[in-house]
């Protein structure tokens, strides 16, 4: 199972080219309006690609020639709205996707009771939607979605609307669940990404960034918004051997087997920052103060601080505060740009 | 309601006592006395059966012409549709006589139609068939329209989460389409049967008023005005027992 997008949607100034695996899941992120909805659009069949085709497994959905009407596509979405039909029950909600692959009513209903079953949503089956809380719809919705047993399940923002409360206990089903399928993920959520992803894609203003397996990606980012995603500041320059020159001449103290003069991109913790009194630190004024975890997150034009309450008070931090900033060597992630 | 200025009370009362008073009117010359033999009269009977089946008819076949349309112009995205939706909205407001005037120059020995089918030996205007048609054609845009909104409000969300699941489109249609206007497409029968119900216009320039095959209740009381005004008043009461059910039933439809 396998799925190519290479396609354009001239009018939202879209050009993607996407491969998912067999078994794979492709977790989508990128800021909005970077072209996630449209990839999904493409794919679920909402949206005729301007140029390009989509294939998946071998079978054409689209391209210039060729359109698969949604329902034949065997592609499923599930939204961050569980859009459960409000006049069946969440029994007949799973019972729905059964039905239409024709399959006969006895074996549909016992197959579906089996998939609640699953989700430990047994005694919820006769409920209607209007009954059931949010985490208990979305999870009737998964189970609706993978009855219907597509070939590329598309999930988009799955988690958005939940509790935070609630959201690790089905992160840690759709895990579960997605381990052996073909999948996409379209979110803002980190965790999201770690948990279901095996690969990232990032967008930006329609095209894609920067891939690769998720772990690659949220450790070494090429992209401020892949580096956001992951906590990370990121910084570029050129590798000197000693250290890194940035754009604008000031110098990042690092380690790298690299050659001199390379072009580099650098990633380090806002943790690693540290407040310095020398002149060599980066000269930065303070944009905003936030708390973050035990800590206070301290951003400035273009780094982000995490510094104690206690360092805050002390140096009278407030917007507008001239800082200098530096990172230990041993912190810094460098690499080839 | 605490922003508006208290003498709004004085016109809006007066506007409710100009509608229920002539009820009231009527309901209290009602002959109590003679209300069942004069309900039971064989023309009367014969009124109100041939109502109740045209009504019941012409219901059918406003559901029946009257939900693809609804469809059609609730989700096509073609221009057509703004001009079709147009052309269901003539009959609300032509006057029903000018629709039985309409329908007769269709329909009639000498129509559009009726000529051939005349040929073919199928005879429509002054039969029983005539009355349904002039029933349907003026009750038609209130299924319609009270369908299309419904549909509207209803949105695609629930249409595309459908075929996502791998639904066809005429199993989203039975399935989830029609499932989740039902409340609507019960309200709408039910103002369709009772405009056909009220039916005076069309039929009685479209029909005639043959009793037991065109004379509906309707032209029944309005016969029956000037020979047998207790029996014009008996009737014209069952029929505002119906309206209130009617839109007792539509009214509850609409808020579950």
């Amino acid at each position: 199972m396998t799925l190519h997008l290479r396609a354009a949607v001239a009018e939202r100034d879209v050009e993607l080219d996407l491969e998912v695996a067999a078994g794979e899941t492709l977790a989508l992120v990128g800021p909005n309006g970077a072209g996630k909805s449209t990839a999904l659009s493409l794919i679920a069949g909402t949206l005729h690609p301007s140029s390009g085709r989509v294939e998946l497994d071998g079978r054409i959905l689209a391209d210039a020639r060729t359109w698969v009407p949604p329902h034949d596509r065997r592609v499923t979405t599930l939204s961050q709205d569980p859009v459960l039909f409000p006049h069946l029950s969440a029994l007949g909600n799973v019972i729905f996707p059964l039905r239409a692959q024709g399959m006969p009513r006895r074996r549909a209903r016992a197959e579906a009771w089996a998939r609640l079953a699953e989700l430990d949503l047994a005694d919820l089956a006769d409920r209607r939607p209007s009954q059931l809380s949010g985490g208990q719809a979305q999870r009737v919705a998964i189970a609706r979605a993978l009855a219907a047993d597509p070939r590329l399940l598309l999930l988009d923002e799955p988690m958005a609307a939940l509790d935070v409360d609630v959201a690790p206990a089905l992160r840690e089903q759709l895990r579960a669940f997605l381990a052996e399928r073909t999948a996409i993920v379209v979110t803002h959520d980190v965790l999201d990404a770690l948990a279901l992803a095996d690969r990232v894609a990032v967008l930006e203003a329609g095209r894609e960034v920067d891939s690769g397996p998720t772990a690659e990606v949220l450790s070494r980012p090429r992209s401020a918004f892949a580096a956001r995603l992951a906590g990370l500041n990121l910084v570029t320059g050129r590798w000197d051997g000693r250290q890194i020159r940035l754009t604008g001449g000031e110098g990042v103290p690092a380690r790298s087997d690299l050659a001199p003069d390379t072009e580099v991109l650098a990633a380090f913790r806002p943790a690693a920052v540290r407040l310095v009194h020398r002149e060599d630190g980066l000269p930065r004024t303070v944009r905003t103060l936030a708390p973050h975890g035990d800590l206070v997150r301290v951003r400035t034009e273009d780094l982000a601080a995490d510094l104690t309450p206690q360092e805050v008070a002390a140096r009278h931090l407030e917007p507008g505060s001239r800082v200098r900033l530096a990172v230990p060597a041993a912190d810094v992630t460098t690499y080839r740009a | 309601m605490s922003s508006l200025p208290r003498w709004v009370l004085l016109p809006a009362g007066l506007g409710a006592l100009f509608v229920v008073l002539p009820l009231v009117a009527m309901a209290a010359r009602v002959e109590w006395r003679d209300f069942w033999s004069l309900l039971t009269s064989q023309s009367s009977l014969a009124a109100l059966g041939l109502s109740l089946q045209t009504s019941l008819s012409s219901a059918a076949a406003c559901v029946l012409l009257g939900v693809p349309m609804a469809l059609l112009l609730a989700r096509s995205e073609a221009r057509a549709t703004g001009l079709l939706r147009a052309l269901v909205l003539i009959p609300l407001v032509l006057p029903p006589v000018v629709g039985g005037i309409a329908l007769l120059y269709t329909f009639g020995r000498q129509g559009l139609l009726g000529r051939h089918l005349e040929v073919m030996g199928v005879q429509i205007a002054f039969s029983t068939t005539a009355v349904v048609l002039a029933q349907t054609f003026v009750a038609l845009p209130f299924l319609v329209l009270s369908l299309e909104g419904a549909l509207r409000t209803a949105g695609t969300r629930y249409e595309e989460a459908a075929s996502s699941l791998g639904a066809r489109p005429s199993r989203v249609l039975t399935h989830v389409t029609l499932p989740l206007v039902l409340p609507a497409l019960l309200s709408g029968t039910v103002l369709s049967f009772a405009r056909a119900l009220g039916e005076f216009g069309a039929t009685i320039t479209f029909a005639g008023s043959l009793q037991g095959t065109t004379r509906t209740l309707p032209l029944e009381i309005y016969l029956q005005r000037e020979s047998d005004p207790d029996a014009a008043v008996a009737l014209s009461f069952v029929l505002m027992l119906v309206a209130i059910a009617v839109i007792a039933l539509a009214h509850r439809r609409r808020s579950p």
